[in-house]
């Protein structure tokens, strides 16, 4: 069966990003791009299945600029067979992502969708659930662990509870969490050897997709600065500093 | 039109994160109902019914809204939210797992994790770990959103005295099925709702440190335990316990790191706290950063001294 892998181009996860200071954005000059940390986990993931036998094609999506191309070349070192970028520079929201995949559904017909739970700049943590419900499917969100057998894919889910375990008859989603796996580094020839396979450039128009959102963002601004704090030296002191100063215990 | 809240409770109560939702339904103006769907979940109706502030409660009492299965609630939630103007549920696990399938079901973009109500279709929330906070406004005819509870102060549980209606129509949309779960047990409050959180990072050394060294500063301050990542990969402690950019949000009024050097995503749960305290034998780790107060020690030695002084 074939998996089809979503990944987000992002800035890199160690970056403190910085406001712009006409207030419409970050600053994202020079900053280093990713792929997000919950993709490359999805990917792993499927890398993990076709290495177990459950799948036999693993194709990656990216929705983005020309240069998240670097970002499929990176699910390709790491395993994935072939690519598709739907190119726009336009900032596509979950909504609108999560239809031009639909679209790629329909045409490649995979039985397991792997996606992040989260991309770690917009934090919106939607576009797995929207997909799902676009394609009338099950979906094992939030998932630390998955089996796919006989047609029904068993999800562990890390909830805020505890954990939770669901059976989705296939094709399903996932969404990854932290404790799925721990994502390999791509070998050298790994490297090169993704250079050469097979990568569709598509538009959001090639799958009917208008980009543009009703939701609009009118600013952006810094958090609210916390004012600098001390250094206690003592336990005393600091038990001190909290029942007279803070007045908090 | 009015806003539907979708109530999150454990068929006999209602939530706390709840209450701050209707809170935030209160700060975008309009009659509220809030829909209880469980199997079972008459005295969680009753209960939403005395929240002060709403008009209406709908009950939802089936077999295939049991587990808060995604699959079938947003199915529930999208025919009964067309004739709402907003839908609102917390950022918990169950509120992020069902509702955007709601908002692709209505065909609506949706606003993630807002923090402040502008006016009744503005709304701030934190973006890039919290490093930018963003203002957006939706023009969605209806807008679907959930609430990031720790912006939002918890409406008063009681002096309410809303109608109970049942709601019809069940949906078991076949898509999915419960297998199992575990939940934490614990006697300790409830992480995202405590008045102080006391966690615990990779300086732990071990699983074992969490119940011999942090729990007894814990309990003594009759606090929630938290962790940072690291503890969670490996193995300290439950995933329950994460604290921060993808795991849980909180601001009590006292919040303690303990061995925990303070990466941007572990800020990103918990800048917000009234109070922060860091016990860190490293001077510059990134902690010292936020921390109102910074006890540069050894935390082997630090923290049973603290429990022993409180
Ligand atoms: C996609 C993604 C999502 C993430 N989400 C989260 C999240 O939600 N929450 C989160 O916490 N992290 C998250 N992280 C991980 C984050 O980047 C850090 O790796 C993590 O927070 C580090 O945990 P730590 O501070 O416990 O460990 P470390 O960074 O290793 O720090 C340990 C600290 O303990 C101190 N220490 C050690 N021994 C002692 C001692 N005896 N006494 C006193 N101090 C001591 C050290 O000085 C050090 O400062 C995420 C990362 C990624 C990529
Ligand atoms: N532009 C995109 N291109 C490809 N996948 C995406 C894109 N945006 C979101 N996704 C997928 O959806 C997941 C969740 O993203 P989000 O809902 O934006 O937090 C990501 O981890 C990706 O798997």
């Amino acid at each position: 069966m074939k998996a089809l892998v979503a990944v987000k181009r992002v800035v890199d996860y160690n970056v403190k990003v910085r406001v712009k200071a006409d207030k419409t954005g970050v600053d994202l000059t020079n900053v280093k791009m990713s792929i997000n940390p919950f993709c490359e986990i999805a990917v792993e993931e499927a890398v993990r299945l076709k290495e177990k036998g459950v799948v036999t094609e693993i194709v990656v999506v990216s929705v983005g600029p020309a240069t998240a191309q670097e970002q499929i070349r990176s699910a390709m070192a790491l395993g994935a067979d072939r690519g598709i970028l739907v190119q726009t520079d336009d900032a596509v929201g979950p909504l609108a992502v999560a239809k031009i995949l639909k679209g790629i559904v329909d045409q490649e017909q995979p039985q397991v969708i792997l996606m992040g739970k989260q991309a770690i700049d917009d934090d919106n943590n939607q576009t797995g659930q929207m997909l799902a419900a676009l394609m009338g499917v099950g979906q094992g969100t939030f998932a630390s662990k998955v089996t796919v057998e006989g047609g029904v894919m068993n999800v562990e889910r890390e909830v805020d509870g505890g954990a939770q375990t669901v059976a989705l008859p296939l094709p399903a989603i996932v969404t990854t969490d932290l404790r799925l796996n721990e994502p390999r580094y791509a070998a050298l020839p790994n490297i090169m050897k993704a250079r050469k396979k097979p990568l569709d450039t598509k538009t959001p128009a090639d799958y009917g997709v208008d980009t543009a959102s009703k939701l609009k963002t009118l600013k952006v601004e810094p958090p609210a600065e916390r004012k600098a704090g001390i250094k206690v030296k003592s336990v005393d002191e600091l038990v001190e500093k909290l029942k007279n100063e803070a007045k908090v215990i | 039109m009015g806003i539907l809240v979708y109530a999150e409770h454990d068929n006999a109560t209602i939530k706390s994160a709840t209450l701050n939702v209707i809170s935030a339904a209160k700060a975008i103006g309009g009659d509220i109902t809030v829909l209880v769907a469980g199997q079972g979940a008459q005295a969680a109706a009753d209960a939403a019914a005395q929240v002060a502030g709403v008009s209406k409660v709908l009950l939802a009492d089936d077999a295939a809204y049991a587990h808060q299965l995604a699959e079938n609630v947003s199915l529930l939630v999208a025919d009964l939210g067309k004739g709402y103007s907003h839908i609102l549920a917390a950022a918990t696990t169950t509120g992020k797992n069902f509702l955007p399938r709601v908002a692709a079901l209505l065909d609506v973009s949706m606003v993630s994790d807002i923090t402040k109500v502008i006016s009744a279709d503005t709304f701030e929330r934190p973006i890039y770990a919290g490093n930018a906070i963003a203002t957006v406004q939706s023009s969605e005819a209806v807008k679907v959103i959930t609430v990031r509870t720790t912006g939002f102060d918890a409406a008063a549980a009681t002096g309410g005295s809303a109608a109970v209606e049942a709601v019809a129509g069940t949906q078991d949309a076949g898509k999915s099925s419960f297998v199992g779960e575990e939940l934490a047990k614990s006697d300790r409050p409830e992480l995202t709702a405590a008045k102080i959180v006391v966690s615990g990072g990779r300086g732990m050394g071990n699983g074992e440190n969490f119940t011999k060294v942090l729990a007894p500063l814990v309990d003594k301050l009759g606090a929630a335990m938290g962790a940072s990542r690291a503890a969670v990969d490996a193995g300290f402690v439950p995933n329950d316990l994460q604290v921060g950019q993808t795991g849980k949000i909180v601001a009590p009024q006292l919040y303690v790191a303990v061995g925990i050097s303070g990466a941007i995503q572990h800020l990103a749960g918990m800048k917000d706290s009234k109070v922060i305290v860091a016990i860190n034998k490293d001077p510059e780790a990134p902690i010292a950063t936020v921390a109102d107060y910074f006890l540069e020690a050894d935390l082997f030695a630090a923290v049973p001294e603290l429990a022993g002084k409180i």
